[in-house]
């Protein structure tokens, strides 16, 4: 018998079915993972496994060890072993990290919160898990990998049987995430069972004993992962064959539009400290330049000190398109006027107004073009919009939808329509697919190939290895604010990627 | 941001370095003293000194005691992300109806003040579950609550105030006797040092330094005449709640609401449950502020506390709370009401015109949040 088993799940929203009659089981000890496109119901899924959704408001119904479960609530569900490690990191930044641990259930003595029992515990708790940290601080002060390390300590310190991880590795790095991956595979030792979620297809293939998958609110297939291939799973997703997911633009080596010498950047934290020392490179017509590295080797401190928006001393010199050499641009607005865009790391904090509508965002970057005499020229920028959401097939109930309502795949196509109104010579793309579908990267990677042939200059940043090679003409690899190794993309590998991220200088 | 030399920085690793755990040294709590002294200052060398006079300071002591109190709540509200702007006129409704119950029903005086407690609670509940299940912004909410107790404050006085007799103004205007408020602080004093002797660094200092505090200042109370009953209240109620805030799951768990609602969701947190009880403590509060207020002044007037949440706002943010919530504490509150009680008394005092005080109180709010902001960029 199963240790877990969804029967026939049904879960209607207001005109769309999210979920028909999905069936899912979970073994004890096993990972099972499940995979689909976003909108194909994961979501909604686990949130009626750990009593997001109370029991009445779905159809179908749950069995642990055979027992139907009905609850209510989150912690009804934590009372049955159940703990879900969300997609958002769920920490309270300004609490430290043990009192982030024991959040919703404190050890009390008499009324006051026991101190000592609170130590104790997150010294278990962090030992579970192997992170060597001081549990007084404040979580903001941890790295995002850290704080995935201390979500993830929070949820087996809460005796859970049954991990519901959705997208744990998102924001990762591979070190990172490969050190989630051994822990998930030590608890499974244990008997302690993982449902995961995640669009790393590597990592599935690496740590599931079963997948499962979803497509369209019902469950497609599922089958022990060594019946299955990379492709198989994707084609299973998406319902159709994927052929060549990077399609990268033949090289054409034009004219230089960006070249960077002696770049510095200062710590904000640390003034005195570099996350960036003495970095040199150019990028060319229709190329697209790859920089790969770790978590913290400055790639992103790159980007965004080159586009204006560092919030510390930046020094060296640049020269747009063939332009004069340049100190660095005091403000993004320079940045834009002289042929520069950056798709940001963090859509929806640093790329989005999510309460506006599309055609707001899009222009948002270049609405002074779009006024007459102070005043909006509507026609002309829904025009424009009308256009720019065409190409880039943005799909939405029209240009006025809200962003909030779009799938990650369409607001980052929005993020980037913005972006090629101000049609700039140089794109800065920070993990321009992180947390978005199979399906949407296939065509953010279709849409960068496209403006390589167009003449664009893209620089690309990327965790994920297979995209930063598949897609880039030339890596630079950066490791501790050091430019490592710049490979020609014919010459590079994931591991000669990964030994010049990891050398130390 | 300025161009900058190269800089040859012979230290290793740039990067995984920043992880050692600095001192955590309260900066936005020593601006906030430093602040005070320096106000104090500038007031005793114009007032020739009779600022620091014990019977001024204890007049100022009681001055600041209502806007502390409703200051106490208000940390918990806004540490929880939230708002109330009703508690200054819910004060002035609660305070009317205990001196009318009392003076012209003839109600015993516990039952007056219980009663107004119970109620005040229960007004404060009714916002809360407003805010809570209906999910209507806590500054609309309180906002109506503002104008509906304002208007039942004059339709139940009728314009016409009301003086309690002397039992009822006992708490706003007796003293601890000399001796009892010596105990008192022995007492006080004596459990801090055990609290420093146990402690080490900056905590240490912490202990010992609120020791001394709790000495001087009944010195300097029993001066003139005594620890006043409000002020005693204040510490007594600042000292709950801080701990409550500090020790127990409700007050942690408001921190947590503030700082990351979704996280206290996900870890099986109330929200509601915890807004209601916020907002409920908030109205006790207010309704024993409206009850020191009208036994310190003597008499229930119809415009009683009127902008008085606003001097409780402004006594939170200048004593380091947050506005987006989690962060703030009861102890600053009451600095950042000392702050704007001394320049209340010290321009007095100084017979400045009385429009140049709300100027001054309102610049003082606006660069004690800007310095603090420059502070943490920097």
């Amino acid at each position: 018998m199963a240790l877990l088993e969804l029967r026939s799940i049904t879960k209607d929203f207001p005109g769309v079915r999210a979920l028909d009659g999905v069936s899912f089981d979970l073994e004890e000890g096993e990972v099972h993972a499940l995979c689909g496109e976003n909108g194909a119901g994961k979501s909604t899924l686990i949130k009626i496994l750990c009593g997001f959704y109370p029991t009445g408001s779905y159809g179908g119904e749950i069995l642990l060890r055979g027992q139907p479960l009905h609850f209510r609530t989150l912690k009804a569900a934590e009372a049955h072993g159940i703990a879900l490690i969300a997609q958002e990191l769920a920490l309270v930044p300004e609490l430290t990290v043990a009192e982030n641990l024991v959040l919703g259930h404190e050890p009390v003595r008499r009324g006051l919160i026991d101190w000592d029992a609170v130590a104790a515990h997150a010294q278990t708790a962090l030992a579970r898990v192997g992170l060597d940290i001081d549990p007084e601080r404040p979580v903001k002060e941890l790295g995002i990998g850290q704080q995935q390390m201390v979500e993830i300590a929070k949820a087996l310190s809460k005796d859970a049987r049954i991990l519901v991880l959705d997208e744990p590795t998102a924001a990762l790095t591979d070190t990172d995430a490969q050190r989630l991956l051994a822990v998930i595979g030590e608890l499974r030792e244990k008997g302690v069972s993982s449902i995961y979620i995640s669009h790393r297809l590597e990592e599935v293939f690496q740590i599931a004993d079963r997948v499962t998958v979803l497509r369209d609110g019902r469950s497609v297939a599922t089958h022990p992962t060594r019946d299955l291939s990379t492709d198989k799973v994707i084609s299973l997703m998406v319902g159709r064959e994927v052929k060549n997911l990077y399609p990268r633009p033949p090289h054409s080596a034009g004219t230089s539009l960006l070249k960077v010498k002696g770049w510095s950047v200062e710590d904000p934290v640390n003034p005195g400290r570099q996350v960036l020392r003495d970095i040199d490179f150019e990028v060319r017509q229709g190329e697209v330049l790859g920089i790969g590295g770790l978590m913290g080797a400055g790639r992103t401190a790159l980007v965004s000190s080159l586009f204006g928006a560092a919030r510390s001393r930046v020094a060296g010199r640049l020269s747009v398109g063939g332009g004069p050499d340049r100190g660095p641009f005091e403000s993004p607005a320079e940045a834009i006027d002289a042929g520069l865009a950056l798709v940001s790391e963090d859509r929806k904090r640093y790329g989005l107004v999510l309460e506006a509508s599309i055609a707001e965002n899009m222009t948002l970057a270049t609405l002074p073009r779009f006024s007459r005499r102070g005043f909006l020229d509507h026609e002309a920028r829904e025009a424009q919009v009308k256009a720019q959401s065409d190409a880039l097939r943005i799909k939405a109930p029209g240009m006025f939808a809200i962003v909030n309502q779009l799938s990650g795949g369409n607001q980052q196509k929005v993020v980037l329509g913005k972006w090629l109104m101000a049609q700039p010579r140089v794109l800065f793309l920070d993990e321009p697919t992180r947390g978005i579908d199979v399906g949407a990267k296939s065509e953010i990677y279709q849409l960068i190939a496209a403006l390589a042939e167009r003449g664009l200059g893209v620089v690309l940043v990327s965790s994920d290895l297979p995209e930063l090679l598949g897609m880039s003409h030339r890596v630079l690899v950066l490791s501790l604010g050091r430019a490592t190794a710049d490979l020609a993309a014919d010459g590079a590998t994931p591991e000669t990627v990964m030994a010049a991220a990891t050398m130390k200088v | 941001m300025s161009a900058l030399q190269p800089v040859i920085d012979p230290a290793p690793s740039p990067v995984h370095v920043a992880a050692m755990p600095r001192p955590r040294i309260p900066w936005r709590a020593l601006t906030m003293v430093g602040a005070l002294a320096a106000i104090w200052i500038v007031f005793s060398i114009t007032t020739e000194g009779t600022f620091l006079m014990p019977r001024n300071l204890s007049l100022l002591a009681r001055q600041m005691s209502v806007t502390s109190i409703l200051a106490i709540g208000m940390v918990l509200v806004i540490v929880a992300g939230q708002i109330d702007l009703s508690v200054g006129a819910l004060a002035g409704l609660m305070g009317a109806l205990s001196a009318m119950a009392y003076t012209n029903r003839d109600w015993p005086l516990p039952a007056a003040f219980l009663m107004v407690l119970a109620l005040g609670a229960l007004l404060g509940a009714v916002q809360g579950s407003l805010v809570a299940w209906l999910k209507i912004p806590p500054f609309i909410v309180t906002l109506g609550g503002m104008l509906v107790f304002q208007g039942a404050l004059l339709g139940v006085t009728g314009g016409v105030s009301t003086s309690p007799g002397r039992s009822y103004v006992y708490i706003g205007q007796r003293y601890v006797p000399a001796t009892l408020g010596w105990m008192l602080a022995g007492a006080v004093a004596a459990w801090f040092l055990y609290r420093a002797a146990r402690a080490s660094g900056l905590k240490r200092l912490q202990w010992a330094g609120s020791a001394a505090i709790a000495l001087i200042a009944t010195g300097v109370m029993n001066a003139y005449e005594g620890i006043p009953m409000p002020v005693l209240l204040v510490v007594v109620l600042a000292a709950l709640f801080a701990g409550a805030a500090q020790h127990t799951r409700f007050g942690r768990h408001l921190y947590a609401i503030g700082g990351n609602r979704e996280a206290a969701f996900y870890s099986g947190i109330s929200i509601e449950r915890h807004i209601v009880g916020v907002f409920t403590v908030m109205g006790l509060l207010a309704a024993v502020a409206g009850v020191v207020l009208t036994a310190r002044v003597g008499s229930a007037t119809s415009d009683a506390g009127r902008m008085m949440e606003l001097d409780a706002i402004a006594a939170a943010v200048i004593g380091g709370t947050s506005l987006l919530g989690g962060q703030g504490t009861v102890w600053g509150a009451l600095l950042g009401a000392l702050v704007m009680a001394s320049l209340d008394n010290g321009m007095s005092l100084l017979n400045t015109e009385s429009f140049w005080q709300p100027i001054i109180k309102g610049g003082i709010l606006v660069a004690a949040v800007a310095v603090d902001m420059v502070g943490r960029r920097r």
